[in-house]
């Protein structure tokens, strides 16, 4: 059941080798507790990205933490192409499992539901198929002539993100990303770090309690302020886009990247 | 160039744009948006605001990733299986390179998975391509580097044969030309050349070969009224969602 921990001992529940799957950037990104992470270091993290990422994924790359990265896009948005994620991409840094959005969300819905694999449209004919050899088509049982993609069920060690509270029973408000949920229902321990936690339960009454994640799901909770900075955080704060496009200057080179990562580790650790 | 038709009043490229967005979405009712797609969601806004006008069907936008324009209520997935079910009419793909089949390829070019140049993924294109009736393809590059011969990945197909598919290409508009996509021929068709530009432009700027009259038409202006529903309400709603492009469409008029 899920308990308040400092954010040192959330981000040391990441370690090495482990399939990590974090949100969109609409979706609340822990940023704070990514910075947290790179500090332990851990090494060849299976990125499960649902079903896009931006900044997060580019730092993981760049510090050369991802062994694998599982996503249906790296951008930075309005600030572009992810500097990290490109360079990384042509030298061949880290396994690449390019996907399709709602190829990911069948995975982990497959998870949820604990089923071993889902059906899925569309695909077939796309080159993704011939990289993503654990895709397979099969005929539709139940009709002649059905051709159809399934994906097998994704399981992650750890979800992780941002929200904007948790009450200090451990629930946590998810709003209608109802894609927080189904990340968690998936994993083997969620981590969430959040703006503030409130004292009255979430779930008291029905309307908040349709937009809750319940503790069952949820490990360790960390509080952290602008977790999501530079992300914005939904119905919180908006990104800061001069930041991100900061990062997005910065990042073209390794050494600008190193410069970067070290202003914002410090500044995570002073607000720590 | 040639002389300006349907209206005395003159008209930015993307006003022009946006126009042929609202006429090509002309008849659906729900049209969704990637959240970084201004000229389609004004195309749609304009639909919208015509309908209204002319009391039509109602128009419904889904801007994804936007907080005022977003209905959904089930997450990131609800979008998909809108498109499933066959909630949506609509929908925009672009791509890094587009072929003369209608394939295209969001991912990258040279010998995957090691690209040279490395565009960000396919996002959800490999699905929605198969499952919205009306898929219209949005560049306005009109290159030989975008518009090739043969994409050096498949993001999603233009076409598929023996699989389920409800959806697929309808149009493919750049900044000098419309054309329409024929799935029996597997060929784009052109339609009409924008002002400014001419055939042997849209020939030399483009790598596939496609159809094409003797003497394709220009473009069809926007009319006055259009315009005027564009420069006030249109750039209004946009506002909320895409403040920087409200502000250069603006900052055009004022310019003007």
């Amino acid at each position: 059941m899920a308990e308040i921990v400092p954010l040192k001992e959330l981000a040391a529940q990441v370690r090495s080798g482990m399939r990590v799957a974090v949100p969109a950037d609409y979706c609340g990104v822990a940023m704070a507790a990514t910075a947290a992470i790179i500090a332990n270091r851990p090494e060849n993290l299976h990125l499960v990205c649902v079903p896009i990422t931006g900044m997060q994924g580019d730092m993981l790359i760049g510090e050369g933490l991802v062994g694998v990265l599982e996503t249906s896009a790296v951008t930075l948005g309005e600030s572009g192409g992810a500097p990290r994620f490109i360079d990384g991409v042509r030298k061949g840094a880290f396994r690449l499992m390019d996907a399709t959005c709602p190829a990911v969300h069948s995975g982990l819905i497959a998870a949820q539901k604990g089923v071993p694999f889902l059906p899925i449209r569309g695909i077939v004919g796309s080159d993704l198929l011939k990289t993503r050899t654990d895709w397979k088509i099969i005929g539709n049982p139940f009709a002649e002539n059905d051709p159809i993609v399934v994906v097998p069920a994704i399981h992650p060690d750890i979800s992780l993100f941002h929200a904007p509270e948790a009450d200090r029973f451990g629930n946590v408000r998810i709003g209608r990303r109802r894609e927080l949920a189904t990340m968690a229902y998936a994993s083997k321990a969620t981590l969430v770090t959040v703006e503030r936690i409130c004292e009255t339960s979430l779930l008291r009454d029905e309307d908040s309690a349709a937009g809750v994640l319940p503790a069952l799901y949820v490990d360790k909770i960390a509080v952290v302020a602008q977790g999501a900075w530079p992300i914005g955080l939904w119905g919180e704060y908006p990104a800061d886009a001069a930041e991100i496009a900061r990062y997005a200057a910065m990042a073209r080179t390794p050494e600008g990247f190193a410069a970067y990562m070290d202003g914002f580790l410090r500044r995570l650790a002073e607000a720590a | 160039m040639s002389a300006y038709r349907g209206t005395a009043q003159d008209y930015s490229e993307r006003e022009l744009l946006i126009a042929i967005i609202a006429d090509l979405l002309d008849g659906v009712r729900h049209v969704a948006v990637g959240a970084s797609s201004p000229i389609p969601a004004a195309g749609a806004m304009l639909l919208r605001a015509r309908n209204e006008m002319s009391g039509r069907e109602r128009v419904r936008i889904s801007i994804l990733g936007s907080q005022e324009h977003n209905f959904f209520t089930n997450g990131g997935v609800e979008v998909f299986d809108c498109a499933a079910q066959g909630r949506i009419d609509a929908f925009f793909l672009g791509g890094g390179q587009i072929d003369g089949q209608a394939n295209i390829n969001l991912v990258g070019t040279g010998d995957y998975p090691r690209s040279d140049v490395r565009w960000p993924g396919c996002f959800g294109s490999a699905f929605l391509y198969f499952l919205v009736p009306r898929v219209i393809l949005f560049r306005e590059e009109h290159s030989r580097r975008v518009f090739v011969d043969k994409v050096d990945y498949v993001s999603a197909p233009g076409t598929s044969e023996g699989v389920a598919r409800s959806g697929g290409p309808y149009a493919l508009l750049t900044g000098m030309a419309l054309f329409s996509f024929v799935p029996a021929r597997k060929r784009f068709a052109l339609r009409s050349v924008h002002r400014g530009w001419t055939a042997a432009d849209v020939r030399a700027n483009t790598g596939f070969d496609y159809d094409s009259p003797a003497d394709p038409p220009q473009t069809q202006a926007p009319d006055a009224a259009t315009l005027t529903i564009l420069r006030g309400r249109i750039t209004q709603e946009l506002a909320e969602t895409y403040p920087q492009f409200a502000e250069i469409l603006r900052r055009a008029r004022a310019a003007a």
